[in-house]
């Protein structure tokens, strides 16, 4: 692997001073800094190949269309998806969440059935099937979890039901950084036919993903944060459900032939993307996949479980901090509290020392209400950052201590 | 002294830092002075929305000035919100729905005043300016 201020200088935002003070920037679970050749390969596109994919016969729409397609094919090939057709681009996590609740459960979803989510969810993993369950007078039942973070694997067991039509779980808690057993989960759900979506919004950026040894139904992530651009996403499916299922939105593209009187539906991936896709984020995202597959996801993988012992070590050092959320799996995210200071207090002077790390609710209020608190301070760390970060951030702490 | 000659000796105290920290650590202790909210109004309806932090802030009309009282469980917050009262409270409806708040914009802390900001600043100071354009109604209707 690259030596880290090798790694460093490929994200040219992190040399940048934020009122005064080098920025350390600890929200990567917010979103992830961009490495120059994802901004050069946005700028290409736009500057030399622009053109609607799909639909020109002139030379920059074939060029912007060949580019978006190979862009499918290395999402295809990162995660190892069985075909490219199985890759569907969408605008985030949320709309490739809320294009499956729509899709699936068009199709799938009748009065009296049940959806299981988990406790660890984040907002777009609970909401979508919320307003699904509404639709469709179907009910969502909850996998509960317990003081270090984790979900109750008896208790998921104990849910499964005939009424189960489908799981939707995130891999990792984006509030906590805990691990969710995602193989037993799908294992359980697989022995009564019913199919498991796994929100990988925390998951793709952290290590290796294979969705066809995962055996997952449904897989979805965002571009952003996985260092590449905003607005493009990806929803990964297998090709029965996607083949079966009816399109979400209607529009250009995705269709085979129009008529007043009846439409028929293109092939997949097109009949799930009406109207022109975001093929400059979908070509940057394939460029941010190509620098990850660079660097060595094993090793990003190594490096940011480094990073998290650090963090957790300095952090358990520190009088009055209680870390949420101690399952031994984490992704590289602490979530705390210091002892008597609102998280709001922690991250406005924690800003102001050009440290970058998120408060609240993380999205995730259920995690929230579970242990009683308005919100945490969360640092999510990614291979980018450095020990010497991490020290910044503990001075930082007890800077915030000293004040309140 | 006038509304704004509150304003400019609040500008007049900040004006002594250029550090951050400094400015937070008068915010801090501003916010020791906040006129203390009677706990049992520390309800829902005197929450204001829109915060990270929970703010409460609560109106009293004696027929010709308002006079707020408030409290919040983020200490920077209830500093932010001592500034506030610091420069309207006492006043009749008419001078607060009349006031503009200049001295936000010249102690800096004018990025807080953006409407997806989390503090809630804005909300506070939409808050007070609706409270007194009620009382300043209910008035008029008398």
């Amino acid at each position: 692997m690259k030596d880290i201020s090798e790694i460093r200088s490929d994200f040219p935002i992190l040399t940048r001073k934020i009122y005064g003070k080098q920025l350390v920037y600890l929200d990567n679970g917010a979103t992830t800094q961009k490495p120059q050749c994802v901004i050069d390969s946005v700028n290409e596109i736009l500057t030399f190949y622009n053109g609607n994919i799909h639909r020109g016969v002139h030379y920059l729409s074939d060029m912007a269309s060949e580019y978006y397609e190979n862009a499918r094919q290395k999402v295809a090939s990162f995660i190892n998806a069985g075909k490219k057709e199985e890759i569907i681009f969408t605008s985030g996590t949320t709309g490739s969440i809320n294009s499956i609740a729509f899709s699936f459960g068009e199709k799938y979803i009748a009065p009296g059935d049940e959806i299981i989510v988990s406790h660890l969810e984040h907002h777009a993993n609970i909401v979508p099937w919320q307003m699904l369950c509404e639709r469709k007078e179907a009910s969502l039942r909850v996998i509960p979890m317990n003081q270090k973070g984790e979900i109750i694997l008896e208790e998921y067991f104990r849910l499964l039901s005939p009424k189960t039509k489908l799981v939707a779980v995130t891999q990792f808690s984006n509030a906590l950084g805990t691990s969710l057993p995602i193989n037993e989960i799908i294992e359980a759900a697989h022995s009564i036919n019913v199919p498991v979506l796994v929100d990988g919004a925390q998951g793709v950026q952290h290590g290796i993903v294979d969705v066809t040894k995962m055996d997952c139904d449904f897989y979805v992530f965002s571009g952003h944060k996985i260092y590449g651009p905003t607005g493009i996403g990806v929803l990964y499916g297998k090709e029965k459900w996607l083949d079966d299922m009816p399109p979400y939105q209607g529009g250009g593209d995705m269709v085979d032939k129009v008529t007043f009187g009846k439409t028929t539906y293109n092939q997949l991936p097109f009949k799930f993307e009406a109207g022109t896709m975001n093929y400059a984020g979908a070509i940057g995202l394939g460029t941010a996949l190509d620098y990850l597959s660079g660097l060595g996801r094993e090793e990003i993988a190594s490096r940011e479980k480094d990073l998290l012992s650090y963090a957790i070590k300095k952090l358990s050092q520190i009088d009055g901090v209680r870390i949420y959320g101690n399952a031994p799996d984490k992704i590289s995210t602490v979530s705390f509290l210091i002892n008597g200071i609102h998280q709001y207090d922690t991250g406005m002077v924690l800003d102001k020392l050009g440290i970058a790390v998120r408060t609240g609710t993380h999205c995730a209020q259920p995690v929230m209400d579970y242990f009683g608190i308005d919100g945490t301070v969360r640092a999510s760390m990614c291979f980018y950052n450095t020990t010497e970060e991490i020290d910044i951030l503990i001075d930082g702490i007890e800077k915030v201590k000293s004040m309140f | 002294m006038t509304i704004s000659e509150v304003q400019d000796k609040i500008i007049d105290e900040f004006s002594f830092f250029d550090d951050w920290m400094d400015k937070y650590n008068l915010l801090i202790e501003m916010g020791k002075d906040v006129p203390p909210i009677d706990p049992k109004y520390k309800v829902k309806d005197f929450l204001i929305e829109g915060c990270q932090s929970k703010v409460w802030l609560r109106p009293e009309f004696d027929g010709s000035v308002i006079t707020f009282t408030a409290d919040s469980d983020a200490i920077i917050t209830r500093g932010i919100v001592s500034l506030l009262i610091k420069v309207l409270s006492g006043r009749t409806p008419q001078e607060i729905i009349s006031t503009e708040l200049y001295f936000i914009d010249k102690i800096g802390l004018r990025q807080n005043l953006s409407p997806t900001r989390s503090n809630g600043l804005l909300s506070m100071v939409r808050q007070m300016k609706l409270y007194a354009m009620a009382y300043d109604a209910r008035q008029k209707i008398k």
